[in-house]
C-alpha cells in the first residue's frame, strides 16, 4: 500500500505545478494536430476543439480548478499577443493582392460585421436567452480581447463572451471550407478575407491551414473586424437589446 | 532569431500603449500589428527591396507562430469547462445563434467580397477598352 500512497503524493505535486499543465496543452495539441493531418486536414477535425474537449475531460476528472489549469497554460495563451503582430508579416508579403482588393474588402467588412452582430442578437433573443447572454453573444465574431472588453461594458460576462467567441471560432473554421465549396468561390483573398471577419483567429488559423493566400486575407480580416465591431456594437447594440431582449 | 521575437513584443508594447495613450477602440496586439506592417514598408523603401520582401529572421519566427496558431488559443478555448451548468440551460440556443449567425456572416461577406471585386474588375475593363481604340488609331 505504500506505491498508491506515493503516487498520489506526486499527483499531488504534480496537479499544483505548472510544469503538468502546460505539457498537458502541448502534448494534447501534438495528438490533435497529428489527428488533423492523418485526416487530410478534414474541417471536422478542428485541433482546438479536440484539445479543448481532452482537456476539459482531464480538469474534471482530476477535481482541478480552471485557474489552477490555466497558471500552467498561460505560457502559451501569453504568445497570443505576439502572433497577432506577426499577422503584419504575411500581409506585407501579400501587399500586391492586398492593394487590389481595397475596395472588397471595405464593402465586405461592413456587411460581414453587421450580419455577424446583429443576427447572433436577433435568434438568441427571439429563442428567449436572458440579456447577459445576449450581449456576451453579439461580439463573438471579433477577437477575444475586443469581444471581452465589450461585453463587460454592455452588461454581458467577459468570460462567458469568450467562450462564446471560441465556439464561433470552431465553428466556423469546421464550416468554412465546405461552405465556400458549395458556394462555388474559390478566389481564396476572398475566402480567407470571410474566414477571419466571421471566425477571427481560428478562422485564420484554419485558413493558414488551407492557404497561404488566404491565411493573409483572415488575418486582415480578423484585424478590421475587431476595430469594426467595437465601432458598430455601442451604435447598435442598445438597440438591438431594446428589440430582442425577453422583457423579464 | 531572439531579435524577431523582440521585434514582435516590441511592437505589440508599443502597440498596448498607443492604444492606451490615445483611448482607441483596439487591443494592443493588433495595434502592434499595424506598427510591424508600417515598420516593414518602411524598412523596404528605405533599402529600395521590391515590396513583400520581409527579413529572413522576422520571416522565420512568424512562420512558425502562424503555423502553429492553433495551439495558442488551446487554453482559452478549455475556459469552456467553467460553463458547461449555463450551457445545459442555453446551450441549444447559443448554438443556433452561432451556427446561423457565423453562417450567415460568411455567406454576406464573401459574396459582397465578390461582387465588389467582380463589379471593380468590369469597370476596370471598361476603362481600358475606352482607352484601347485611341490607341488603336494612333497606331500607323
Amino acid at each position: 500500500m505504500i506505491l498508491p500512497h506515493r503516487a498520489s503524493d506526486i499527483w499531488v505535486y504534480l496537479s499544483a505545478n505548472p510544469l503538468f499543465w502546460l505539457t498537458a496543452v502541448l502534448v494534447s495539441y501534438l495528438f490533435s494536430d497529428w489527428l488533423s493531418e492523418k485526416s487530410g486536414r478534414h474541417p471536422l477535425v478542428n485541433t482546438v476543439a479536440i484539445s479543448a474537449a481532452i482537456l476539459s475531460a482531464l480538469i474534471l476528472a482530476t477535481g482541478t480548478s480552471y485557474q489552477t489549469f490555466f497558471d500552467g497554460a498561460q505560457f502559451v495563451h501569453f504568445l497570443l499577443g505576439p502572433a497577432t503582430v506577426a499577422l503584419a508579416i504575411p500581409l506585407y508579403r501579400n501587399l500586391g493582392r492586398v492593394r487590389a482588393n481595397l475596395m472588397p474588402m471595405v464593402f465586405a467588412l461592413t456587411a460581414g460585421s453587421l450580419t455577424a452582430i446583429v443576427t447572433a442578437v436577433a435568434i438568441a433573443g427571439w429563442l428567449g436567452a436572458p440579456q447577459t447572454i445576449l450581449a456576451s453573444l453579439a461580439p463573438k465574431s471579433a477577437t477575444t480581447p475586443i469581444a471581452m472588453s465589450l461585453a463587460a461594458t454592455y452588461g454581458g460576462i467577459p468570460s462567458l463572451s469568450a467562450v462564446f467567441v471560441l465556439m464561433t471560432g470552431v465553428f466556423g473554421a469546421v464550416i468554412v471550407s465546405p461552405l465556400m465549396n458549395a458556394l462555388g468561390i474559390r478566389d481564396f483573398a476572398a475566402r480567407g478575407f470571410a474566414a477571419g471577419l466571421a471566425a477571427h483567429g481560428l478562422g485564420t488559423a484554419r485558413a493558414f491551414q488551407v492557404d497561404a493566400t488566404a491565411g493573409a486575407f483572415a488575418g486582415i480580416a480578423l484585424g478590421l473586424n475587431g476595430a469594426m465591431t467595437a465601432i458598430i456594437i455601442p451604435v447598435v447594440l442598445p438597440f438591438l437589446l431594446h428589440l430582442f431582449a425577453p422583457t423579464a | 532569431m531572439i531579435a524577431a521575437i523582440a521585434g514582435l513584443l516590441l511592437c505589440q508594447l508599443l502597440g498596448e500603449v498607443l492604444v492606451r495613450a490615445l483611448a482607441l477602440p483596439l487591443p494592443g496586439p493588433v495595434a502592434g500589428m499595424g506598427l510591424m506592417f508600417a515598420f516593414l514598408s518602411l524598412r523596404g523603401r528605405r533599402l529600395g527591396e521590391e515590396p513583400g520582401k520581409v527579413p529572413n529572421q522576422i520571416g522565420t519566427v512568424a512562420d512558425v507562430l502562424l503555423k502553429n496558431l492553433s495551439l495558442l488559443f488551446i487554453p482559452a478555448a478549455t475556459g469552456i469547462v467553467q460553463y458547461f451548468d449555463l450551457l445545459r440551460q442555453f446551450g441549444w440556443i447559443i448554438a443556433a445563434s452561432i451556427a446561423v449567425s457565423t453562417t450567415a456572416a460568411l455567406i454576406v461577406t464573401v459574396m459582397v467580397f465578390r461582387l465588389t471585386a467582380v463589379a471593380g474588375a468590369k469597370r476596370f475593363a471598361r476603362s481600358a477598352a475606352q482607352d484601347s481604340p485611341a490607341q488603336e488609331n494612333e497606331a500607323p
